[in-house]
């Protein structure tokens, strides 16, 4: 009974260790080649600018829709909430003040990591499967240098933009409601708006937020790229990890900085 | 495949849009640019009581928003609260005006009503207001209006 129990503690200690002590490890030690790396590959700048255009204007679509709409249904919901209590004016602030703290980075994060992140983790895998970063070393290129350091910082500039975009998106959607739509007042939609939201508790919070995510999301896709066992299936395991392990850390994250940052007064 | 020029175009052009939102944000949902704490003077205001009021509550003068709370804290001395009112440099006060602590709608947010005074000489930085009322507190309103009654069923009697 007692050999059973230590055998099964034993499988479980090395599925831990395994998998996720050692695997952290290794994530720390590759984010510090990256950042070590990140000097040579800014020199060659137009790497990165390729990257940008592979992970931020591609998305663009998908972030300025999804903004719209989710400002539209904002506005939709609040209204009837607020209307209840003779106060439909406020719509603007919350509109503005849900998206630009929250829903701006955190959901723009989640369509970065799924639209992006997963493509990143599935580039990497690949060309780690077909041997071309193995080539790269045999021309004494480095791969960390050539191809993750670029993705890597192509997602931390990319990611606080597409936020701001969201939520300004969201804004205009909640006004296209609210305004148009339904006939909140104009002025006091904004004017309610202006006295509520604050530069730097609130704009500059979330876009040191989406940052945050930025880093979070691209790391982890360029990681489980690069650590992907070199099959089919090692890389389609690897882009599923990327999605679900990003999402979780965005919503962990986001409520450890909100904990930090909005403590009320 | 995209030439290198196409490529540098759609990401300045990302870039410039993303950065545009961000200005948005700052300047039309954030008002950063109408009402900066540059060109105001900050004057402090005693009362018995502030309610619930908050930093960064508006001070409104006949509605109309002239400066913002910067802090509040509580004068050991007095045993009152002390809160400095962070007014637009564009707007002068006579210096006999007084403060009161309203609340915008039933259950709205608290904030300060300026209303001038008649004095020639204006407020400027660092004074303190004479005239203030307090916020209405809701329990010692209800306290207030049970001891009327039950004196005035003394009185009948």
């Amino acid at each position: 009974m007692t050999g059973r129990l230590a055998e099964l503690l034993r499988a479980l200690g090395a599925r831990i260790v395994n998998n996720w002590i050692w695997r952290l490890g290794f994530a720390c030690r590759f984010l510090w080649f990256t950042l070590r790396e990140s000097g040579p590959s800014f020199r060659r700048f137009h790497l990165t600018i390729r990257e940008i255009y592979f992970t931020g204007v591609q998305s663009l679509i998908i972030i300025l829709v999804s903004g719209l709409f989710v400002g539209m249904v904002l506005g939709l919901q609040g209204y009837d909430t607020l209307a209840r209590y003779g106060s439909s004016e406020a719509l603007g602030v919350l509109v503005s003040l849900s998206l630009v703290r929250e829903l701006g980075p955190v959901v723009a994060g989640l369509l970065f990591a799924s639209r992006a992140g997963s493509a990143i983790t599935a580039e990497i895998g690949l060309m780690k499967a077909t041997e071309q970063l193995s080539a790269m070393e045999m021309m004494a290129v480095n791969p960390i240098a050539r191809v993750v350091a670029p993705r890597f910082w192509a997602g931390v500039i990319s990611m606080p933009l597409l936020a701001a975009l969201f939520s300004a998106m969201g804004v205009f959607g909640g006004y296209l409601v609210g305004v148009r739509l339904i006939g909140v007042d104009a002025g006091s939609f904004w004017s309610q708006m202006q006295a509520a939201v604050d530069f730097r508790e609130d704009i500059l919070n979330g876009v040191i937020k989406s940052l945050v995510f930025g880093v979070a999301v691209t790391w982890i896709s360029v990681y489980e790229g690069y650590a992907a066992p070199p099959t089919a299936e090692g890389v389609s395991g690897a882009t599923t990890r990327t999605v679900v392990t990003s999402s979780l850390a965005i919503l962990a994250l986001d409520f450890v900085l909100t904990a930090l940052m909005f403590r009320g007064h | 495949m995209m030439t290198r020029k196409e490529l540098d175009l759609w990401v300045g052009i990302f870039a410039v849009i993303g950065i545009g939102a961000i200005l948005f944000l700052s300047l039309k949902v954030a008002n950063l640019a109408s009402f900066s704490a540059a060109d105001s003077y900050r004057i402090d205001a005693k009362f018995d009581n502030i309610g619930s009021l908050k930093v960064r509550a508006p001070v409104k003068s006949a509605g109309v928003v002239v400066g913002r709370v910067g802090e509040i804290r509580f004068d050991n001395e007095s045993f009152e609260a002390v809160v400095t009112l962070n007014i637009d440099g564009r707007y002068q006060f006579p210096r006999d005006s007084s403060a009161k602590i309203l609340t915008s709608g039933l259950l709205g947010e608290q904030f300060i009503g300026l209303s001038a005074g008649g004095d020639s000489v204006n407020l400027k930085g660092g004074d303190t207001l004479k005239l203030t009322q307090s916020a209405v507190v809701l329990e010692n309103l209800i306290g207030q209006f049970l001891y009327n009654k039950a004196a005035e069923g003394d009185g009948k009697k």
